[in-house]
């Protein structure tokens, strides 16, 4: 035999406890990805739901500035227990990084993947939300692989080239059968609209969930998130 | 520890792999460890015997650990190197003890200093060869 990578055999064992997996994914930078998954993930515990946030976004994580996670840390246990920030259980690349940059080719983010998904031990969760990468790269390609139970919960602006890129997202996601379970409009007056209070909330997961951004991202999923 | 989790998909790939080859006993699994992923040498071999236990085909299974030295080739400039050059902070072996692929933010290539290097061996925990009857 050649060599065999046993990490992925554990991947579905992990998971098995969790109820709904949703991937918060769009293709452009830059449109909300990462505060609508990490605001989705405070609504679902605030809604009583155990929920759980993983950051997929190796090279560019940003859940944990936005949840102020501050100097929460994995507990290991048998694997490693993502601690508890604002009631989610939060699992990032962002943990192991001391703030640095994390430079990766495609196949070294492939393996940081695995081996974050083979190690984390979530327990039960009725939500497990995912902020995905941009784009459909070796990230979100191996997140689509890897939690074959995933919904999506596609993001877009108003702008007619995040439009465009979504249209072509779509088209994928239903070849791939995919399911995608609903569509948020950031930054637009159907959708959830720019708010310019938003920043000075992010760090405190507190005043995000105030923020007429986190309301209308309720209203605007409601029927996703349930409740 | 966190080494139970690697050593428990150890365990449950080498039974799977067992089954798809028809073996009906594993005698011997080889598993690499690799320098870069620091794993506890005491901890990780503990761990395998007792999860082992759990199934029919791994029990009698005997575990052979090979040390893999980890090497790194630059992909700008071609140097390649070894750990030894580096002097890490603790904190800095931790995390790349937890996902090794975190040393692409802590060691430079000693020639350019490029983050853009290739592990080319000694990463992490593989299995190279499991050995049984059938």
């Amino acid at each position: 035999m050649t060599r065999l990578d046993p990490r992925p055999s554990v991947i579905a064992d992990r998971l098995k406890k969790v109820k709904k997996i949703t991937a918060v994914t769009g293709w452009k930078g830059g449109i909300g990805k990462s505060v609508t998954a990490s605001a989705l993930a405070l609504l679902l515990n605030e809604k009583g739901h155990k929920t759980g946030l993983l950051d997929l976004d190796l090279t560019g994580a940003s859940c944990h500035f936005i949840l102020g996670s501050g100097k929460a840390f994995p507990r290991e246990d048998m694997g490693l227990i993502p601690p508890f920030v604002h009631g989610v259980k939060f699992m990032s690349i962002s943990f192991f990084s001391k703030g640095q940059g994390v430079p990766l080719r495609g196949a070294n983010v492939t393996d940081a993947i695995i081996e974050m998904l083979a190690v984390t031990l979530w327990g039960e969760l009725d939500h497990l939300v995912i902020d995905m990468p941009p784009g459909i790269g070796d990230a979100a390609l191996d997140a689509l692989k890897f939690f074959p139970k995933a919904r999506i919960l596609a993001v877009t602006t108003p702008s007619p080239v995040a439009r465009d890129v979504l249209r072509r997202s779509l088209a994928v996601y239903k070849a791939m059968k995919v399911p995608v379970a609903g569509l948020v409009e950031n930054m637009g007056p159907k959708g959830v609209a720019y708010d310019p209070r938003l920043d000075a909330a992010l760090g405190d997961p507190e005043k995000l969930l105030k923020t007429a951004f986190a309301r209308r991202l309720e209203k605007v999923t409601r029927k996703f998130i349930g409740g | 520890m966190h080494e139970w989790a690697l050593a428990e998909s150890v365990i449950k790939a080498a039974a799977e792999h067992a089954a798809e080859q028809k073996m009906k006993r594993v005698s011997e699994v080889a598993v690499v460890f690799g320098e870069l992923q620091a794993i506890d040498k005491e901890i990780f071999p503990f761990a395998m015997k007792e999860l082992a236990k759990k199934h029919p085909l791994m029990s009698a299974a005997k575990f052979r650990i090979i040390d893999e030295p980890a090497a790194f080739r630059c992909r700008a400039c071609s140097e390649e190197f070894d750990l030894k050059r580096f002097r890490k902070e603790s904190d800095e072996a931790e995390f790349i003890h937890f996902v090794p692929e975190m040393a692409h933010s802590f060691i430079k290539c000693p020639s350019c200093k490029s983050p853009d290097f290739e592990i080319t061996a000694g990463r992490g925990v593989y299995i190279k060869h499991i050995k049984g009857s059938k």
